[in-house]
């Protein structure tokens, strides 16, 4: 529905913010943000205007919910198994001559 | 090969881990299966999740016993014929026309604005609606931003209706509201969805209790869920133990970019600018509410209300016969599959798109075409 | 089909030629096969001609073989970030004529179409980049052409370059065999971001720059390491590798596994790609080249292309199987699903 991208805030000149998207540099509109921005927060834009300041614990945290999930999973058999499974694959990295 | 060095790039790709997909893929087989029925039918309603999901390949995963409907969730699939001729007609005038890159391909009852830019028309592909107005700014010819896109992208045309704009600048609204389509879908009498996964970047503004009442009407649970491989699957868990324990509530697995009220400062600006409104979402029926239109007061900037719009000039064509027989607003509806649909792959590509669902990157049928849908590769 | 069936859309799609014919798809490849390459008198029996829609022709003489190619070459804008239409005219053509196997090209030739009141100084900083790219590839413009249209009637400039060359052995695009290897030989989607970056007033800052680099030496090192083992070869222009893998494993009846996470993609292309919600597999390269290789000998060549600096990236991606001819798949290292071709001209999206 809306293509959302985090980036790091570089430096701010009024509603206007110069972000880093892994890489590429864009300005972003403070406009419609609901919190002080400054450099180094992140933000997730959307069509050149930041729509959220993403706390940066909360992406730990949600990382730290997934895996919660995945250890209610582990008690399962199948889970375990596919766990195997994963474990044994090649690595990606080597490509299909692995 | 090159390494991503930037710390950002590294926090995202952590949601991209292939072992711990598959491990959230296991756990939503084992909580599939505890549910007792098959197949399970949750939708989402949101284009994005399913570009996420073809892009990374996650329905060659997906248990078989679950069946993950895509929803009305495409903005650009659910404008209607008459907004696209609106947008044509004023090319044919002489405007210059800045669109998104998505709503070009998108059939109109006689041309898409790719065919009016063939014909001469001058359309400018903007990926910001602040670029719009820069256009505006850089000519003295009249620019029209054509503004397409849900709630979350309302947000940004609102704002720059709010700012300085030039005179020669107006908007022309084709912004849908998602929450009414969620309850014609829910009231659908053949509806078959036992849970819904709501759009997280759409949420980020609206706030994730603005499904609260959703839930507690029509009983069904509603998952609040990211974009991400990882989140996606874990939104899908989380959807489905709701499923299974039958507690329907709302849940929000999106916290690093969703709050309980969402963006407040965003979501005064959206309705300062507009206004609800009923209209036809193409495919679906009409949706009261479902399209969002500039208030009174931006008259000004409101290209409906500055130009005369005449669309009967593209109406000597009967509508196409073909449209008569295509099934998008089934397919939208979650009531049936694009293989099902006599045109699909054959009179209707991703080259000639007769449905909308054919022509956005995001649209049902388009990412069947082009990702295959249940394929056994 | 009937016409009763046609929405007035339809006709006008198919009435005029539009962006999209130009694109690289399959609505390019089918305009020309429907006219462009319909009723010339078929060319000489044991070589490659119009119908094969290969990089170029191959005609028998003696024992080896003579390769022609021609390319015109248009983009805007017509200086970018790693390049210029004089670069890219150059290299395109000694490029295709790489692709056939033929890696000494004997002598190009070049046509230019000028807008009047083209800057003067633009034109000679064209030629001077042609000289030089020239020198890089071990090639010589013998022969010219040079007209001037009235403002308007034309964008700025066109240049149009033909080369030939001779071959011992030509590598066909159709060569691909079960269990061959699909090696890049560098990152993808460059060159197309960079004049995406450009275009559609997109505003994007970064280090996105144009990879268009003649590559006859760089595939010369290759085929030197494995002797008739290198199956097929295509550069992955307008279409990118989407499309180029697409019509080699049409022409030579294989299914194609890539492995997504073995695609080299530089950091700042596949941000810039999520960013504007694109498929670096879709976007163009002017200095790449996919080559198939008999599977033995993949490691060989890998080597010799890394050992160049215009391979330094190179990587086995994929191999070719018998089961979904004509097909390509995308390995994403979590699922599989299948790679699509463009159609027209990549546009930055916000859904």
């Amino acid at each position: 529905m809306c293509l959302g991208v985090p980036g790091r805030v570089l430096e701010v000149r009024g509603q206007t913010a110069v972000v880093d998207f892994f890489g590429v540099r864009r300005e972003t509109r403070l406009d419609v943000v609901d919190e002080p921005v400054a450099p180094g927060d992140y933000i997730l834009n959307h069509v050149g205007f930041a729509i959220r300041k993403i706390p940066t614990p909360e992406i730990g945290e949600t990382l730290a919910l997934y895996e919660m999930l995945l250890r209610e999973a582990e008690h399962d058999i199948m889970a375990a198994d596919v766990r195997g499974e994963i474990d044994a694959a090649p690595v990606a990295e080597d490509g299909p001559d692995a | 090969m090159p390494e991503t060095a930037v710390p950002s790039a590294v926090d995202e790709l952590k949601f991209r881990d292939p072992a711990k997909a598959r491990a959230l893929a296991a756990a939503l087989g084992k909580v599939t299966r505890e549910v007792g029925h098959a197949p399970v039918s949750v939708m989402h309603v949101c284009g994005s999740h399913e570009q996420a999901i073809a892009k990374f390949g996650l329905r060659t995963i997906l248990p078989k016993g679950l069946n993950v409907i895509m929803g009305p969730g495409c903005p650009v699939c659910v404008t209607d014929l008459p907004e696209v001729d609106e947008a044509v007609v004023l090319a044919q005038d002489g405007k210059i026309i800045a669109s998104y890159g998505d709503m070009l391909k998108v059939p109109g009852t006689a041309q898409s604005l790719a065919d009016a830019q063939a014909l001469g028309g001058r359309i400018e592909v903007v990926y910001s609606a602040a670029q719009a107005v820069e256009l505006a700014r850089d000519t003295t010819d009249d620019v029209v931003f054509f503004a397409s896109g849900f709630e979350t992208t309302a947000v940004a045309t609102a704002a720059v209706a709010l700012g300085d704009v030039p005179p020669n600048f107006s908007i022309l609204s084709a912004h849908k509201y998602i929450p009414p389509v969620m309850e014609i879908v829910a009231e659908m009498p053949d509806s078959r969805v036992e849970g819904f996964l709501a759009a997280g970047h759409a949420a980020a503004i609206t706030g994730w209790k603005i499904f609260e009442r959703f839930v507690e009407k029509h009983r069904v649970p509603v998952v609040v869920a990211g974009f991400e491989p990882l989140d996606i699957l874990a939104g899908l868990v989380k959807l489905i133990e709701l499923v299974r324990d039958g507690t329907p509530r709302v849940e929000n697995m999106f916290p690093r970019c969703v709050t309980p009220d969402g963006n407040r400062n965003a979501q005064r600006q959206l309705w300062r600018v507009f206004r609800t409104q009923g209209g036809r979402w193409r495919g679906i029926a009409h949706v009261p509410n479902g399209n969002l239109r500039l208030r009174d007061e931006f008259a000004h900037l409101d290209a409906r209300s500055r130009y005369p719009i005449d669309l009967r000039r593209l109406w000597t064509h009967a509508p196409s016969a073909l449209t008569q027989v295509c099934i998008c607003g089934e397919i939208m509806a979650g009531l049936n599959a694009p293989e099902n649909c006599p045109l699909f792959g054959k009179e209707c590509v991703p080259e000639s798109p007769v449905g909308a669902c054919m022509v956005s990157s995001e649209g049902t049928c388009k990412i069947w075409y082009q990702y295959g849908g249940h394929p056994e590769l | 089909m009937s016409t009763v069936l046609r929405s007035p859309g339809e006709t006008i799609r198919e009435e005029v030629v539009t962006l999209k014919h130009g694109a690289g798809g399959q609505a390019m490849r089918r305009l020309i096969a429907d006219i462009l390459a319909q009723g010339f008198a078929p060319g000489p029996p044991d070589g490659i001609g119009l119908a094969a829609m290969d990089d170029g022709a191959a005609i028998r003489v003696g024992e080896r073989w003579l390769v022609v190619t021609t390319d015109s070459h248009v983009v805007h804008p017509v200086f970018f970030p790693g390049g210029d239409i004089g670069r890219l005219a150059v290299a395109g053509t000694v490029n295709d004529l790489a692709m056939m196997g033929a890696t000494t090209p004997l002598a190009l030739t070049c046509a230019v179409i000028v807008e009047e009141g083209f800057r003067r100084a633009d034109l000679e900083r064209i030629h001077r980049s042609m000289q030089e790219t020239c020198d890089e590839a071990g090639a010589t413009v013998v022969a010219g052409d040079t007209k001037v249209m009235g403002r308007g009637e034309l964008d700025g400039i066109v240049i149009n370059t033909t080369g030939i060359a001779l071959a011992d052995a030509i590598v066909p695009d159709a060569g691909l065999r079960p269990g061959d290897r699909v090696i890049v030989t560098g990152t993808i989607g460059d060159h197309g971001m960079a004049l995406m970056a450009k275009r559609h007033v997109l505003a994007l800052e970064g280090e996105l720059r144009s990879d268009v680099a003649p590559l006859n030496r760089l595939i010369a090192a290759a085929l030197a390491a494995a002797p008739g083992l290198v199956s097929a070869m295509k550069d992955p222009t307008r279409g990118g590798v989407a499309s180029a893998l697409h019509e080699m494993a049409e022409k030579s009846r294989v299914g194609v596994v890539l492995q997504e996470p073995a695609l080299p993609v530089s950091s700042v292309v596949r941000s810039a790609a999520e960013m504007l919600g694109l498929d670096p597999l879709h976007i163009a390269n002017e200095g790449k080249a996919l080559l198939g290789v008999r599977p033995d000998a993949a490691g060989r060549v890998l080597a010799a292309l890394r050992a160049q600096p215009l391979g330094r990236d190179a990587a086995v991606v994929g191999e070719c199987i018998v089961e979904h001819a004509g097909r390509v798949i995308l390995d994403t290292g979590i699922g599989r699903r299948l790679v699509s071709e463009v159609e027209g001209e990549p546009l930055p999206r916000i859904c």
